[in-house]
């Protein structure tokens, strides 16, 4: 994808004891955006975002400065944390964009805070458990099977962002601390109690899912539109657990006029 | 020095072709296929006896651990073991469980209860053992998320030792552990409470705890003393930091050790049975030995810094032949003599005065532990035992109702 880059401004916003790290880019309407488990990266996804709104990506809690989590025992203080952020920005209402991990955040906020979640989209998100479709242990897999999980093509050069290299001890170490401060709020099993809080949102949402996720099923999607009052469901082909990387344009056709609230 | 006999408990009939057919030993080797309850029963039975011929032959201790779902060492209750042993050691063996894994008992009054019925049922003979517990157990088999296996710890150290000293009833509030009425019967014979026995793999935070509630510290790996040195080099560094004397009693290690007449003999006897531990016992993969959030920063900053290699990985790249496992020291093995003077170099280079001495290795038959627990206690104890004397400290985290044989030097 070419773009013209936008300047991206990284901004630490303090929220009672922890210092948020947030990528500011782009003009317009504010949206939200809470990355998965692979971390924070400002990639082509969130630059064409950028492009139509003032895109807020934030680094989740604990990633960097492990204390953080200590102020965060469970998903409640996390849910508040993202709603005093909203404080701390000025934002009164926003639309949001969550992945994975991050998607299962954004729903929990939208049903917390219905009145600040204007439009919803959840991309692959993780929030409930199907014996039937049971979620691989991202923490309890062999590292080189993470691609097979989760790219529609495991040999594409997105695999090599997927793990760090196995011969840098402290590279290694900072992505375990990464997936550390997400594994603490879905350890062992990523269902939390959504099921209960889901009827809350008011916001439209979109779910979008790639066809060959093999990480979290598309079977998943069901458990989001049967309880949401205002779904729909977007399916990407040829592409896996991170369609807004493997299939940007797919993925962008759908989401950008529903952010609009043109579908 | 002190000697403990350690059992680990492990399966001693895995097949030939584990390691090359399943994940794993432990978490999901699947138990249905693999452990046959019968072959268990057997099992249980030599167990508890060879820890009892341990006592008859004048072991200081006799140990016991804690883990889950797995054919290492499948001593899920060691409590129970425990109890069995507290009835039939004559000859007043220390009982030493080393331990219970603190995070997975909510509330943790379960363990100050147990561990109390024990200190009582063996009048005063139980070594109370907190270990923080691998990940495996902790955050693989009971789920404990990573990020809480040292928080869930540190406060049931803190719950636990408070029901043991604390007149009851008292209230507990906290996080994990949050309870109206703290009163537990009885509360242990031993006061202020059996001796606290930490057991670790380097963590630093686990040292500064030993140094400040003065605990005794025992280094529990089966890697040998060249990587046992720069872990409690970095131990006792942190003892001088704090201030904290140089007693070799706050410190222990765990060493594999096969004895038998001679060197060839012990070779001839035992390697089959060493070898099956390393390839089989140890058969785990790298992603369940430490899940992400285990280990603190800290720790882990201080195991790059002084570039320790993941245990795991060190054994792994290790050609496992007996000349090798000997020269690294994962073993100590041979005639009476030899390996009383490596166990005295190690036991020096280590400043440790309390030996786990692991004497039930793998696939080793019944009969043979025997011979090995025998030699050991005939051969080799009584040219250890008085290691430290010279320097004159007192073991003061000995269970005071156990027999110290060291004072007396009588056996039974």
């Amino acid at each position: 994808m070419t773009t013209t880059e936008s300047p991206v401004d990284e901004r630490i916003v303090q929220v009672g004891p922890i210092a948020a790290r947030v990528l500011v880019a782009g003009t317009g309407e504010p949206l939200l955006f809470l990355h998965g488990a692979g971390g924070l990266w400002w990639d082509p996804f969130l630059e064409e975002l950028a492009r139509h709104h003032t895109v807020y990506a934030v680094e989740h809690p604990g990633a960097n400065v492990s204390e953080d989590l200590e102020h965060l025992p469970g998903l409640w203080e996390l849910v508040l944390f993202y709603d005093e952020l909203l404080d701390a920005l000025g934002l009164d209402s926003v639309r949001v964009v969550g992945h994975s991990f991050g998607g299962m955040v954004a729903a929990e906020l939208a049903a917390n805070s219905p009145r600040r979640v204007s439009r919803l989209v959840l991309l692959c998100p993780v929030g409930f458990w199907r014996d039937d479709h049971p979620i691989p242990d991202i923490a309890g897999i062999p590292p080189e099977t993470l691609p097979g999980l989760v790219l529609a093509d495991p040999e594409s050069p997105l695999a090599a962002m997927l793990t760090p290299p196995a011969d840098d001890p402290q590279a290694l170490f900072e992505a375990a601390m990464r997936m550390a401060s997400i594994l603490h709020f879905i350890w062992p099993l990523p269902e939390k109690g959504l099921a209960g809080r889901i009827h809350r949102v008011s916001a439209p949402t979109l779910l979008v899912w790639g066809e060959q996720d093999r990480l979290v099923d598309p079977a998943y999607a069901e458990e989001f539109t049967s309880r949401l009052r205002d779904s729909r469901l977007a399916r990407v082909p040829d592409a896996g657990h991170l369609p807004q990387l493997e299939q940007t344009g797919a993925v962008l056709a759908q989401v950008l006029p529903f952010l609009e609230g043109r579908s | 020095m002190r000697s403990i006999f350690f059992h680990l408990m492990p399966y001693r009939d895995l097949p030939a072709d584990f390691e090359q057919r399943y994940e794993s030993i432990w978490i999901t080797p699947p138990n249905s296929e693999l452990c046959d309850p019968r072959k268990v029963a057997q099992y249980y039975q030599w167990n508890l006896d060879e820890l009892e011929l341990a006592d008859r032959l004048g072991f200081d201790g006799v140990g016991v651990n804690e883990h889950h779902q797995n054919g290492y060492g499948f001593m899920a209750s060691p409590n129970l073991m425990a109890a069995a042993l507290a009835r039939r050691t004559p000859n007043n063996s220390a009982i030493m469980v080393l331990g219970n894994t603190l995070a997975l008992y909510s509330p943790a009054t379960r363990v100050a209860e147990e561990f109390a019925m024990l200190d009582v049922l063996s009048n005063g003979r139980l070594a109370a053992g907190f270990p923080v517990g691998t990940s495996m157990d902790v955050n693989f088999c009971y789920g404990i998320p990573p990020t809480q296996t040292r928080p869930r710890f540190r406060e049931a150290e803190d719950l636990i030792t408070q029901a043991w000293t604390r007149p009851g009833p008292f209230t507990f509030n906290g996080r994990y552990n949050q309870l109206r009425y703290v009163n537990p019967w009885p509360q242990p014979l031993q006061k202020p409470h059996p001796p606290v026995w930490l057991a670790g793999g380097g963590s630093v935070e686990t040292w500064e705890l030993a140094a400040a509630k003065n605990y005794t510290y025992s280094y529990l790996s089966f890697f040998g003393a060249k990587f046992g040195k720069k872990l409690m080099d970095g131990f006792w560094a942190k003892m001088d930091e704090l201030g904290v004397d140089r007693n070799p009693f706050r410190a222990g290690f765990a060493q594999q050790i096969c004895v038998s007449e001679t060197d060839e003999r012990a070779e001839q006897e035992y390697l089959e049975h060493v070898t099956y531990f390393f390839n089989k016992c140890l058969h785990i993969p790298s992603y369940f030995f430490e899940a992400p959030g285990y280990r603190t920063r800290k720790s882990t900053e201080f195991a790059i810094r002084t570039n320790q290699p993941g245990a795991i990985a060190a054994a792994a790249a290790l050609e496992k032949n007996w000349k090798t496992l000997n020269e690294e020291g994962f073993i100590i093995a041979g005639s009476p003599s030899t390996v009383a003077d490596r166990l005295i170099e190690v036991a020096k280079t280590l400043r440790v005065g309390n030996l786990h001495a692991l004497l039930q290795i793998g696939s080793m038959p019944h009969e043979l532990t025997k011979k090995n627990i025998t030699l050991f206690a005939e051969e080799v104890m009584p040219r250890i035992r008085h290691i430290w004397d010279a320097e004159g400290w007192t073991h003061e985290w000995w269970p005071s109702g156990a027999a110290s044989r060291a004072v007396t030097g009588a056996q039974a």
